[in-house]
Parts: structure tokens; C-alpha cells; sequence
């Protein structure tokens, strides 16, 4: 059954994805900016995580829990000083400043870090598997599914039952509106630009255990997360989370077939939904 | 003192001015209408007071305080609330949400609340769990108006909110305007049905191309004099 496999290690892949996509998901969902710099941003998170693993000697998931708060703020700051300003009808102005701050993050990184790739070490967890059935399931992958999933719970409680949730989308439907509502849309929106990058942490967590990185590799990961979003419909997290199984599906089908495969194959899953459902597969409602 | 006051206020949308010197105040527990053709200025001047459009400081003053230069969420915390033009209701917040958002910022004690809104408006208990934007005209003009109540304001500014409603739903809006009162809030309204503003306000203004052409106790004005106030002596 090796089909199964495959199949099953996609859906997994497929959680890595979402986790690189579910902050774009919900930037873009909230204040229509498309952040071209989000795959650099996920890098840096993972230099940080690095960083404060080599400085402390502990556990990269407790380093990511300290780089969480720090990613925040800076992504707060990020929003507060730079991309609010550029925020408006027009959509060109935050492609172009987003686009030169990806420029800048990864000319930042190989100054600070060079061009050597980096790896957060794991310890037996990188090895770790167990076997359901037919299927060896690798601990991290199980593990990079299950905080997607927690990732996305997490994201639509947030949105859907709170009252800084209930703030995101009625400034996200009309931000004049909720100012007269004593809702500071400047802020609102850097919150979300920091929560967006708690996500990026946690997705840089599992991007630096699993594999090398260096500073350069952030437009590829932009590229993935860029195509799940679009899969599951502008604005819908469960959505996120089906485009990325379905590239990550694609991408494992593609390589079991012929190994060269792999990346290809998820770039064609993708304009094939694109070309059967123009708008992905859960749009919302209304735009 | 009075609680709001309007002093020589201007405004432009770039090279167009759309207010010319202004001058208006409103009182403690007062309900004031402000008439006047389409185009006249009227929601400019709302979107002014309620801070959506800025200005110099001194032009409006808020117990004194000049608060012209004041943003939206600024002013909404002193408890100047607006049911804008056109409702402007959430779409993706449902009817109770869409409530609630009106208290998210100013939680002041006070006669309003959750409840008490659903007590003004029952149908709005009723269709609480539905989209907003799925209700009748009239009663998202409801959810507007208790959206605005939400914060318990001391100043509640509506902008035509009996705009493209039947007689008997604006009846049915209007029949809330004495508890809003009772309440504690000053309130303007913004009308184009005169007849509606003269029942319903302790003074009336009437505005023309960006001026105040007119203002007085509805039982001083004469017919004339508002048809002149409101469509230009020549007209
Ligand atoms: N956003 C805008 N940009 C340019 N001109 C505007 C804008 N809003 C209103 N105006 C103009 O300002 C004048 C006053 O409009 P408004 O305050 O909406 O009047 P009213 O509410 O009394 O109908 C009108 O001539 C209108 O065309
Ligand atoms: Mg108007």
C-alpha cells in the first residue's frame, strides 16, 4: 500500500504548508494586504529561534516560545510604522514596500548569519516515528499537522469568539465605520500584523527542525503558502489548510511517480483548482 | 454651557468646499434637526462633528473642550456616537455582534444595554443569530440606531435614518426617539422630511449649500420661511 503512504506523508506536508500560509491568510483576510516579504519573515523567525537555542542551550519549542512574544512586537512595530502607511485603495504601494522589505530581510540575514545553511536541532524528535497500520508516521510531521490544525482552531476562535475578533472584522468590512465605533483601525491592524507572526514563529519552528535554511530560501516558502491560500479561497483558514494538503498531496504523488516531480507537481495542482474554481475552493461570501 | 458646539465650521473635499462657517449648538438632553436639500451639506457636517472628517480644534467644542482636531475613535470616547448615512452595518458581524461592536471601545455605565436595546427593538432579539445585512431596511436602521446606543452617548448624531423606509416603518423608528431622550442622550437628526424633523426636535436648522440659511423653534418658522431657508429665496 504504498500509495496510502504517500498519500498520508502529503496531508502531512500539507500542515507545513498551511502553517506557512495561515499568516498570510489572515493579513490578507483583514486589511486586503498581500505581504510579499512573509516568506523572509518566517526565515527570520527561524534565525531568532536559532539564536536564542544557541544562546540559551534549551529546547527549540521553548525558544520559539520566547521568540513568539519578540516576533510580535516586532511585527506590531512593522505594521504600525511602515505598512499602514501604505495601506489604501490603491493595491501597488504594499507590493512594492513589502517586496523591498523581503529584499531587506534577506540582505539583513546573510549579513548577520552568511549564506551557510542552519539547522534548529531536535534531538531524537528528528528521527522519532511510529507505525499506525501500513504507514511509519514521523513524529515532526505528526507534530507540524497538529499545531496547523491548532494553529487554525486557534486563529478562527480568535476571529470568531472574541471581541478582538469581532474588532478584525468589522474593521476588515469597513475601518471608517468601526472608528466611529471608538476602534483604532491603525492598531487593530498591527495586532493582527503580530498575531500574524506568532503564526510565522511557530511555522519557522517546524521549517528550521525539519530542514536547512538559509537566508535566501524565504521566496520559495512565500510561493507555497501563496498557492494555499489562493486553493482554499481568499480569507478562509480551513480553506489554507486544504490548499496546503492538496500541494503537499501533490507534491508527494508527483515524486513517488518520478522524484523530479515533487515541486512541479504541486505548482500544476494548483492552477488546475485554479482553473476549475477561478476563486478557490471555500471563497467567502462577499468581498 | 452648552454640551456641543459648532463654531464657524468649514470643510472641503479637496478643492471643493462643502461647509462655509457653520454655527450650531446643541444642549444637554436636547434633540435638535438639521433639514436641508440633498447636497446641502448635511452628513458633511455629521462626519465633522463625529470626527471622520478633521478640523481646526476650536470649531467644535465638546463641554468646552475644543475637539475638532479629534479622530472618530476619539470623539466616539466622549461619547459623541453616530448612526451614519446609509447604516453602515457590519456585513460579516451578525445582528448581536454588530450591537455589541458598538460598546467594544467605550464601556460606559448607563441606561443601555444589550438588553435594553432588544427591549426598545424585539424583532432585533428575534434575528439576533442572522447576518445583519439579511434584515428589512427598517430594521437594520434599527441595529444602527441601537448599535450607536451601545455606548451609552451623550450626543447620538442620525443621519437620515428614515431614508428609503416606508411611513410606517419610519413611524415604528421614530416611536424610539423619547426613550433615546429619556435616556439621557442630546440628539440631531438629520431629515429631509420636514415635516418629520419639525415633530420631533426642540429647534430646527436648515442648511443650503453649505451654510445655515435658517434656525428656530419649529413653531416660529413659517412655512415660507423654511421653503426659502431650504431651496433659496430666487427658487
Ligand atoms: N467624498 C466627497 N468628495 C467630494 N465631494 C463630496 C464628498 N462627499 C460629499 N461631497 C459634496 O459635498 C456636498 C455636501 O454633501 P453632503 O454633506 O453629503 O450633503 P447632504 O448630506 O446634505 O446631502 C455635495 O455637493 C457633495 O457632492
Ligand atoms: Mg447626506
Amino acid at each position: 500500500m504504498i500509495w496510502v503512504d504517500t498519500i498520508v506523508q502529503g496531508i502531512l506536508l500539507g500542515g507545513l504548508y498551511a502553517l506557512f500560509a495561515a499568516g498570510l491568510s489572515l493579513v490578507f483576510g483583514i486589511m486586503r494586504l498581500v505581504n510579499l516579504a512573509h516568506g523572509d519573515l518566517i526565515v527570520m523567525a527561524a534565525y531568532v529561534i536559532l539564536v536564542v537555542v544557541s544562546f540559551l542551550g534549551i529546547n527549540p519549542f521553548l525558544a520559539a516560545a520566547i521568540a513568539m512574544p519578540l516576533m510580535f512586537g516586532f511585527g506590531w512595530l512593522l505594521q504600525r510604522i511602515v505598512l499602514n502607511r501604505v495601506l489604501g485603495e490603491d493595491i501597488l504601494p504594499p507590493l512594492l514596500v513589502t517586496f523591498g522589505l523581503s529584499i531587506v530581510l534577506q540582505n539583513a540575514l546573510l549579513e548577520g548569519f552568511t549564506a551557510d545553511s542552519q539547522r534548529i536541532g531536535a534531538g531524537a524528535l528528528e528521527t522519532a516515528s511510529f507505525a499506525v497500520g501500513p504507514v511509519t508516521l514521523g513524529v515532526m510531521p505528526v507534530l507540524t499537522f497538529l499545531s496547523a490544525i491548532a494553529v487554525i482552531v486557534g486563529l478562527n476562535q480568535l476571529f470568531y469568539r472574541t471581541a478582538l475578533g469581532r474588532a478584525f472584522r468589522a474593521t476588515s468590512d469597513d475601518p471608517v465605520t468601526a472608528s466611529l465605533m471608538g476602534i483604532k483601525p491603525a492598531s487593530v491592524f498591527a495586532t493582527a500584523t503580530g498575531i500574524a507572526m506568532i503564526v510565522v514563529t511557530i511555522a519557522a519552528l517546524y521549517l528550521g527542525m525539519r530542514a536547512n535554511f538559509d537566508p535566501t530560501i524565504g521566496p520559495a516558502r512565500l510561493i507555497y503558502a501563496f498557492e494555499a491560500v489562493i486553493i482554499g479561497g481568499l480569507g478562509s483558514l480551513w480553506g489554507t489548510l486544504a490548499g496546503g494538503i492538496i500541494i503537499g498531496v501533490a507534491q508527494t504523488v508527483g515524486a513517488a511517480i518520478n522524484p523530479e516531480w515533487q515541486i512541479l507537481a504541486g505548482h500544476v495542482a494548483f492552477l488546475v483548482v485554479l482553473l476549475i474554481k477561478p476563486r478557490g475552493l471555500f471563497p467567502r461570501a462577499y468581498d | 454651557m452648552n454640551l456641543l458646539q459648532v463654531q464657524g465650521l468649514t470643510a472641503r473635499y479637496g478643492d471643493f468646499q462643502a461647509l462655509y462657517g457653520v454655527d450650531l449648538h446643541l444642549d444637554a438632553g436636547e434633540a435638535i434637526a438639521i433639514i436641508g436639500a440633498n447636497g446641502a451639506g448635511k452628513t458633511t457636517l455629521m462626519r465633522s462633528i463625529s470626527g471622520v472628517l478633521r478640523n481646526a480644534p476650536e470649531m467644535i467644542t465638546l463641554d468646552g473642550a475644543p475637539m475638532g482636531a479629534a479622530r472618530a475613535d476619539e470623539m466616539l470616547m466622549q461619547g459623541v456616537a453616530m448612526v451614519p448615512e446609509g447604516r453602515k452595518l457590519f456585513p460579516s458581524l451578525s445582528v448581536e455582534e454588530n450591537l455589541l461592536i458598538g460598546a467594544h471601545a467605550r464601556k460606559a455605565a448607563g441606561y443601555w444595554t444589550l438588553r435594553k436595546v432588544y427591549d426598545l427593538f424585539p424583532i432585533l432579539h428575534e434575528k439576533r443569530r442572522q447576518p445583519a445585512t439579511s434584515l428589512s431596511g427598517g430594521q437594520q436602521q434599527m441595529v444602527a440606531i441601537g448599535r450607536a446606543l451601545m455606548s451609552n452617548p451623550r450626543v447620538l448624531l442620525c443621519d437620515e435614518i428614515s431614508l428609503g423606509l416606508a411611513p410606517v416603518v419610519i413611524r415604528d423608528i421614530y416611536a424610539a426617539l423619547p426613550q433615546i431622550r429619556d435616556s439621557g442622550a442630546a440628539v440631531i437628526v438629520v431629515e429631509q422630511d420636514i415635516g418629520q424633523a419639525l415633530k420631533v426636535a426642540d429647534r430646527v436648522y436648515c442648511m443650503m449649500e453649505g451654510r445655515v440659511t435658517l434656525s428656530g423653534l419649529p413653531s416660529e418658522l413659517s412655512r415660507e420661511a423654511i421653503h426659502d431657508a431650504y431651496f433659496g429665496v430666487s427658487a
